[in-house]
């Protein structure tokens, strides 16, 4: 059943990105470990990093795609959910340093020492094992989504009114994990790593290890969503984005459908920071401020919502941009970024990927699907505007 | 002619008392003045005393002036002098009608010397002395001198000086002074259960550390009254408490509420979330900046009024700034609010950078005018200027909103629009020009709400951010598109922030009102004031 699931979740344009990401996963790392360094087809490790830090935005991306393109909810929250899944991947890394601290004690990590802490919280315990916190990066933010989606979407807060609440929520965790008496390492975060599963955090290896994980996690994210979004619950998803008061009307749960994609969009965003934090080597609670969140709107804007490749590329684009302009001219980044913002709200608001899709199928394809993209764009309930 | 000569020479008569006591004054402090000059210091400290019993209004001058070394006497003895002019050419002067003396020697005079107990017994004296100056500061300065250093010597001194001082809150004072000057004496029981009362009708926090002193030494008969006495002020210190909690959360809820209206009323007429709204505030500061260094620059006389000139610019400036983003932006996307929000966070994220290109990264300084500056007590309340302006001020724009809303008809066509944006289109309203000019409106109230935080908070590019998201609590709190729910919302996270403070600390505190409102919010999805009916659900 679950194969059948899997399979009828692929269509030619998801196959050939899940195909893609496999060959990246594959050449990448092989290209960097096996080549020499002066070869022309070497992947330096910084770039390989770089780019692993790269495909973890992207799933994050990924995520926010589920829920806004397919589900109507836009979060300005989903950076909390990533931030979660990276601060249980970190307490697992924490433990793992051991008695290798500059403090040594083999129990508390090194900012618990400094801050006088007696004994582990409780909170803290299990994080030594890694199936306990593989778990919890997907069980922590699984369950504040549930919460929070469980609260919020049965008392019908929808639009802006639930997007600036997710912006609270995050919010409202910036200004927790701050605080140094939350047991989280306050504004210095989690850092200072030493080795994941025995493996040296550091070598070569592992990062290779890390991204060619990063790059299998982010196709099976798409092939689950593919999964999902074309499956039947995938149609009524579109409908309650489309017209939630008709589907409710209909008899579907809307609440269910919206928490339902709400926890698992959660989840996937959770291990997009849990594989985000051995690779980049630290977590702080800047993680959860509220514009990291609203950046992860635009690369999924830019890319292209409700197509799933679009959030991948976006991201990409996006932060590749990024690297570029801080690193030559810092002083235009602010200003390139909040003109992709107005420019791709007004003038591409398909994205990259939906607009190519939308002058590429029109003229081969079946009048049906162009019909569906255009629905897709003017998706908003227009109830707030009014 | 007669009759001119008549009232001349009466005049006359009637002047002569004035002039003769006049000169009978100076008669009997010259000699005290001039036996400063004679003998050695024990005599001098007797000389200085009987200065300071003369009640002379000279008298704190020629002190101070002996304090610091100025007083001169011939070798051969003489009259004290007063130096004036530099060391090299000295000149000499009567030291109490300022007249020059002639035929001095500079070489024969010698410096009317003193020594450090004589010092002291000065500066003492000069502290008593203050108690009858004219001047209402240094007797009020001298008595709470006297209350917080309470000398048992003083007490004949706070007497005599009751007696004649007619201002209220330096009697009262004086009055505390001598209360705990009394209780350090050996007077009467009675006596001294009248000072308790007295120190402890102040009910301040210096009341009770006199008192709580005073138990030490209190005989064991009036310790009863004097815990009752510090137990009636503590119960009356946690009341004031509260009432100076209120008063801060009254003034962060005026804080919130500048920020916070005009977001409200975009939100509400136009369902646009503008998340620009933040840098609209900051440019508003910003124009404060710059109208205060142009104020000081062209009208210097002005400059401590130069808030007068910045009100109404930063109304402009972001005013028109905002007309400009809705016709070049927002009008385009009135049918997808949630990219609104995208594309306005995209124009918060130029301004910040615009302005940090312009005035640099780091804050700008807006100095507070001096009718703004400094605090006054209102019973147990510390009320800072400041603060105070600025609630005056945020009522003020919430009355002007309010009557621009329910009497022009500029509110009524905004009115109509925000219930019906159809209905009001078919009866002829201009929607798209209601749209522009209330965007402008509430980007022109943001920048006043800038010049008031410009007051109270660092001007820097990223002031905006610090007041955003508390904006939009306050705004989904309150209920969007009604300024009653604006102002409710404001006042109760506000105060609530205040009151959490104490007990759970600032960002505790924060933290429960941002998961209190997200609670909230499932009870009530559309605010405390909801519009109801039809504009509800389209």
């Amino acid at each position: 059943m679950i194969t059948a699931f899997l399979l009828r979740s692929l269509d030619r344009k998801i196959i050939i990105a899940i195909l893609a990401l496999i060959a990246v996963a594959v050449l990448v790392p092989a290209s960097n470990l096996m080549t020499s360094p002066d070869s022309a087809l070497h992947v330096p490790t910084y770039v390989m990093s770089l780019f692993g830090k790269y495909l973890t935005y992207a799933l994050l991306a990924l995520a926010l795609d589920l829920v806004w393109g397919f589900c109507g909810i836009l979060s300005l929250g989903h950076g909390a959910f990533f931030a979660l899944g990276g601060y249980a991947m970190g307490m697992y890394l924490m433990r793992q340093i051991g008695a290798r601290g500059s403090y040594g004690n083999p129990i508390l990590p090194d900012f618990m020492v400094f801050l006088n802490y007696k004994a582990l919280p409780w909170f803290w315990y299990g994080f030594d094992h890694f199936w306990f916190a593989a778990l919890m990066v997907l069980l922590v933010p699984g369950l504040l989504a549930y919460v929070f989606g469980w609260f919020a979407f049965r008392s019908r807060v929808n639009g802006v009114y639930l997007s600036i609440i997710t912006q609270a929520m995050t919010y409202a965790l910036l200004l927790a994990f701050f605080r140094n008496d939350m047991g989280f390492g306050g504004n210095n975060g989690l850092t200072d790593f030493k080795d994941i599963l025995g493996y040296n955090i550091q070598a070569d290896g592992t990062r290779a290890a890390l991204f060619a994980l990063t790059a299998l996690f982010l196709a099976l994210a798409l092939l689950i969503s593919s999964g999902i979004v074309r499956s039947k619950f995938g149609k009524v998803l579109v409908g309650v984005r489309d017209a939630e008061s008709r589907t409710r009307f209909l008899g579907y749960r809307v609440e269910n459908i919206k928490l339902f994609t709400f926890v698992v969009s959660a989840m996937m965003a959770g291990v997009a920071g849990a594989l985000y934090v051995p690779q980049v080597g630290i977590i702080n609670p800047g993680e959860f401020a509220p514009a990291n969140s609203i950046e992860v709107v635009i690369w999924t804007a830019v890319g292209g919502r409700a197509t799933l490749i679009g959030p991948i590329i976006g991201a990409i684009l996006v932060n590749g941009g990024k690297t570029i302009f801080t690193g030559l001219f810092p002083e235009v980044w602010l200003f390139a970024l909040g003109g992709l913002f107005v420019a791709v709200t007004l003038f591409l608001p398909r994205g990259v990927v939906g607009t190519i899709a939308h002058y590429g199928t029109s003229g081969r394809k079946s009048r049906k699907e162009s019909v569906a993209a255009e629905k897709g764009e003017s998706d908003e309930p227009i109830q707030a505007a009014e | 002619m007669y009759r001119a000569i008549k009232i001349f020479l009466l005049t006359l008569c009637l002047a002569m008392p004035a002039f003769a006591t006049a000169s009978k004054a100076e008669d009997t402090i010259h000699p005290l003045v001039d036996a400063l000059g004679v003998g050695d210091f024990p005599e001098r400290e007797v000389a200085i005393k009987a200065l300071v019993a003369s009640k002379d209004p000279h008298v704190g001058k020629i002190l101070q002036e002996l304090s610091d070394g100025l007083l001169f006497v011939n070798q051969d003895g003489g009259p004290v002098l007063l130096q004036g002019g530099t060391d090299d050419a000295p000149t000499f002067a009567d030291p109490i009608s300022g007249e020059a003396a002639a035929d001095i020697d500079p070489d024969a005079m010698v410096k009317v010397k003193v020594n450090n107990s004589l010092r002291g017994v000065i500066s003492a004296s000069i502290g008593q002395l203050t108690l009858l100056s004219p001047d209402r500061g240094a007797r009020l300065a001298a008595a709470q001198g006297m209350l917080k250093d309470a000398d048992p010597s003083n007490i004949d001194l706070l007497n005599s000086a009751l007696a004649e001082e007619k201002d209220p809150e330096v009697k009262k004072t004086m009055e505390a002074a001598r209360a705990v000057v009394l209780l350090k004496t050996d007077a009467s029981p009675a006596d001294k259960k009248a000072a308790i009362d007295t120190i402890a009708a102040r009910g301040d926090r210096d009341a009770l550390t006199i008192l709580m002193a005073a138990m030490q030494t209190a005989p064991a008969d009036l310790q009863p009254a004097i815990q009752k006495d510090m137990d009636s002020i503590n119960d009356s210190l946690a009341l004031w408490d509260v009432a100076q909690n209120i008063w801060y959360g009254l003034s962060l809820s005026s804080v919130l509420m500048l920020a916070a209206i005009g977001l409200s009323i975009t939100f509400g007429v136009m369902g646009v979330v503008n998340m620009a709204h933040g840098e609209m505030v900051m440019l508003g500061a910003y124009t404060t900046y710059v109208v205060q260094e142009a104020v000081t620059t062209y009208i210097p006389g002005l400059a401590d009024y130069s808030l007068a000139f910045a009100v109404p610019s930063a109304f402009l400036f972001t005013g028109a700034v905002g007309f400009v983003i809705e016709r070049t932006v927002i009008r385009f996307l009135y049918k997808r609010p949630l990219e609104t929000l995208l594309a306005t966070w995209g124009i918060s994220l130029i301004l910040q950078q615009l302005v940090r290109s312009i005035f640099g990264p780091t804050n700008r300084e807006v100095r507070n005018p001096s009718w703004m500056s400094g605090s006054f007590d209102l019973g147990g309340l510390d009320i800072t200027w400041n603060r105070l302006w600025i609630i005056v001020f945020a009522m003020v724009v919430f009355v002007a909103l309010l009557f621009l809303l329910k009497r022009s008809s500029f509110g009524l066509q905004m009115r109509a629009v925000t219930q019906n944006r159809r209905m009001a289109s078919s009866m002829g309203i201009r929607t798209a020009w209601v749209d522009a000019f209330t965007f402008a409106l509430g980007s022109g109230v943001a920048g006043m709400a800038g010049v008031a935080l410009s007051q109270i908070d660092n001007v820097s590019p990223n002031l905006g951010q610090a007041y955003i998201i508390d904006s939009f609590m306050v705004v989904v709190f309150g209920g969007v598109g009604n300024l009653w729910g604006t102002l409710v919302g404001a006042m109760s996270l506000g105060i609530l922030n205040k009151f959490l403070e104490p007990y759970a600390g600032a960002v505790l505190g924060k933290i429960l009102v941002l998961v209190l409102i997200i609670l909230f919010i499932q009870k009530r999805p559309r605010g405390l004031f909801a519009l109801k009916g039809r504009a509800v659900e389209a």
